[in-house]
């Protein structure tokens, strides 16, 4: 009698455990905290982290405490994989991140074959493309972004001849592809096209080539810390040329690296803290004193992409994993219903994303916002 | 030409980082017969010490700078032959260089965890501008490197060569039965040697982990090129590892400008390869026949 007692008491307290964790919803974010994307991965980590404490101290979704856990992927695609399908293992209700492209498409299939929200931070246009109705992003794709960055090039730069350096990953591969039409149809020629490497620490005989390129202007399109590296090797060789690039080479931890060589950087911007809307500037400001540094538009993403998962559970008034999903899915999300969102958002059918976005430059190391620049599909 | 120049001067530049490790190579090979694996790790370690230093400390850079450096040279100057090397060698060859092996991991997790997994800005004593040479713009930065680098190799030369202390450890490395028969204090010579691997390794980080900024990652790279340097060089000769040092950083910058970024890694391995199959000593390396 007293070991069934037992069996019957060891049992509750089982059955207790997963009561428990039955009142949070859990979130896995997969996100580089170490490799080539730290420096991305961990401002996405802060971002979300924010996210979801302002989110618990408020109430929560729909009552239910937000629980976050953070996989790092170590920038690995087979790591981000394994840390995908551990997340759903563990009943995620939402995969978060990561940032890198590579990674996000070499382990999207595990998400949508467990039909569970993976909401990524990359950029590169082709993950959106095949058809998983599972994955959103964050960021503006570079399908969008791109012709906005031939545009400028062409009006403001009056650039005849453009050098093209990128990174030669899923990142980089997909921004040189989709900025090399652009300069055709705007009429600007390629003086010279450098593929660089991911993780690359010397980068003084690609700023060689580039100068003795004698281009009009430098698109740069590399990640964070190789941005840093090509600035500065940039400013070694006295390259004095328009350095024109995407969100990343004017990010907050490319400023920081690359110090006065980021002077004078220019170019479209996705996401920033310098933006003229105050929830962003509101935003940047409690990064900063919470975390002690800058957010870079990374940051932003893992606070929007906790959002956006707070947003859709309580349109849907369900904690449904699957509807989760299928609310995102052509959803507006305006930042008068949820102002976690930051700004007002259109999320398109393939999970992409249409909003504003800014053209800034770099002066005396602060990245200043000029234009706004209105959505694709106004 | 002008271009070529460039390509050449930054070359050199980075050749002469790889020289400085690729010394620390053969310095350690010499005298405990083995391959420290870590030496990658040790360029990149010294610069992270130092922001450390200074972060932990609030010490101003030149006080975090002393700390940093003189932590290293204790730690994995003589700690390094005091704590591995020692305890390991008496076991053969193999182990040691696998606990080289994990020591490099150690250190590379060790400064990812306890400082930043992320580059951090190190700062550089001299001015990042460019000067006029044969018409092409060259980078201060990278003759600085080049002028440092050549500095502390010619010192070494002439403190091994030229001092009495330098051919005690000479004898030590040729023949360390013989060199106690004569007197010479056999262990403390050897320890000198580590000590002096780590004082390179040093130099190494700070001429360049203003241009690579100070990263854990960072030895991976350097560690592979310097190995290469050194086996192209000559593994048993201190100047054989200067050529090999300074080959492969020439023939990587100009298959990077070339050819690609892309096969910038391919090329020195290809360089291996063939001077492992033309002349396996090193374009300087003596000749060695041991009896088994």
């Amino acid at each position: 009698m007293k070991s069934k007692l037992a069996i019957a008491a060891m049992l509750a307290a089982g059955l207790a455990l997963p009561a428990s964790a039955q009142d949070k919803i859990k979130l896995v974010d997969v996100i580089e905290l170490s490799g080539a994307g730290a420096t991305a991965g961990t401002n996405f980590k802060n971002g979300a982290d924010l996210a979801v404490a302002d989110i618990n101290a408020k109430g929560g979704i729909l009552g239910k405490q937000v629980e976050i856990v953070h996989y790092d992927s170590q920038t690995n695609p087979g790591n981000t994989r394994a840390a995908v399908q551990r997340g759903i293992d563990e009943g995620a209700y939402a995969i978060l991140g990561p940032v890198f492209s590579g990674p996000i498409a070499a382990s999207m299939q595990i998400s949508q074959r467990a039909e569970t929200a993976q909401i990524v931070a990359g950029e590169a246009a082709g993950f959106t493309k095949q058809g998983n109705p599972y994955i959103f992003r964050t960021s503006l794709s570079q399908a969008a972004a791109m012709p906005k960055i031939a545009k400028y090039l062409k009006d403001t730069v009056k650039a005849g001849s453009v050098a093209v350096v990128w990174v030669n990953n899923d990142f980089g591969k997909g921004g040189r592809d989709a900025i090399l039409p652009e300069l055709e149809k705007a009429g600007i020629k390629v003086a010279v096209d450098v593929a660089t490497e991911q993780g690359q620490a010397d980068f003084a005989a690609d700023a060689i080539k580039v100068k003795n390129s004698n281009a009009d202007a430098v698109f740069v399109y590399l990640n964070e810390e190789e941005s840093a590296r090509f600035l500065r090797a940039a400013k070694q060789q006295g390259i004095t040329k328009p350095m024109i690039g995407e969100t990343t080479l004017l990010g907050a931890k490319v400023l920081e690296l690359a110090g006065d060589a980021a002077n004078g950087v220019r170019g479209h911007v996705g996401l920033s803290t310098d933006a003229p809307i105050p929830a962003l500037q509101e935003f940047g400001k409690r990064y900063r004193e919470k975390y002690g540094f800058a957010s870079d538009h990374n940051g932003i993403k893992g606070y929007m992409a906790v959002h956006m998962v707070k947003w859709a559970t309580e349109k849907q008034k369900k904690i449904d994993r699957k509807g989760l999903a299928d609310t995102l899915r052509g959803a507006t999300i305006k930042a008068s219903e949820e102002p976690g969102i930051l700004m007002d958002t259109v999320i398109e059918q393939n999970g992409d994303l249409d909003r504003e976005s800014f053209l800034a430059e770099v002066i005396d190391g602060k990245q200043v916002i000029n234009t706004t620049l209105p959505r694709i599909k106004p | 030409m002008a271009e070529f120049t460039a390509y050449l001067i930054a070359g050199i530049a980075t050749g002469a980082i790889y020289a400085l490790a690729a010394i620390g190579f053969t310095l350690v090979w010499q005298t405990s017969q083995t391959i420290n694996f870590a030496q990658g790790e040790f360029v990149m370690l010294p610069a992270v010490l130092v922001l450390l230093a200074v972060k932990l400390f609030g010490a101003p850079l030149w006080l975090g700078a002393l700390i940093g450096i003189f932590a290293f040279i204790l730690i994995f100057g003589a700690g390094f032959k005091l704590v591995v090397v020692d305890p390991m060698i008496r076991h053969g060859v193999l182990p040691l260089a696998i606990a080289t092996m994990a020591l490099s991991i150690i250190m590379k997790e060790g400064a990812k965890d306890g400082f930043s997994a992320e580059a951090q800005n190190f700062p550089s004593f001299v001015p990042t501008s460019t000067i006029e040479v044969f018409g092409a713009a060259i980078s201060l930065q990278h003759l600085t490197i080049i002028a440092c680098a050549f500095a502390v190799i010619g010192a070494l030369q002439w403190f091994v060569g030229g001092t009495r202390l330098g051919r005690q450890m000479q004898a030590t490395a040729q023949n360390p039965t013989v060199a106690r028969i004569l007197g010479i204090p056999v262990e403390r010579m050897v320890l000198l040697t580590f000590v002096i691997n780590a004082a390179l390794a040093v130099v190494a980080s700070v001429l360049i982990s203003p241009i690579y900024l100070a990263k854990f990652s960072n030895g991976e790279v350097i560690g592979l090129f310097a190995f290469i340097a050194a086996i192209v060089g000559g593994f048993n000769q201190v100047r054989g590892a200067l050529v090999g040092g300074l080959v492969v950083g020439v023939i990587d910058s100009l298959a990077a400008a070339y050819i690609s970024s892309s096969y910038r890694l391919a090329v020195p391995l290809v360089l291996l390869v063939v001077i492992i199959l033309l002349k396996p000593e090193g374009l300087m390396g003596r000749k060695e026949e041991r009896r088994v």
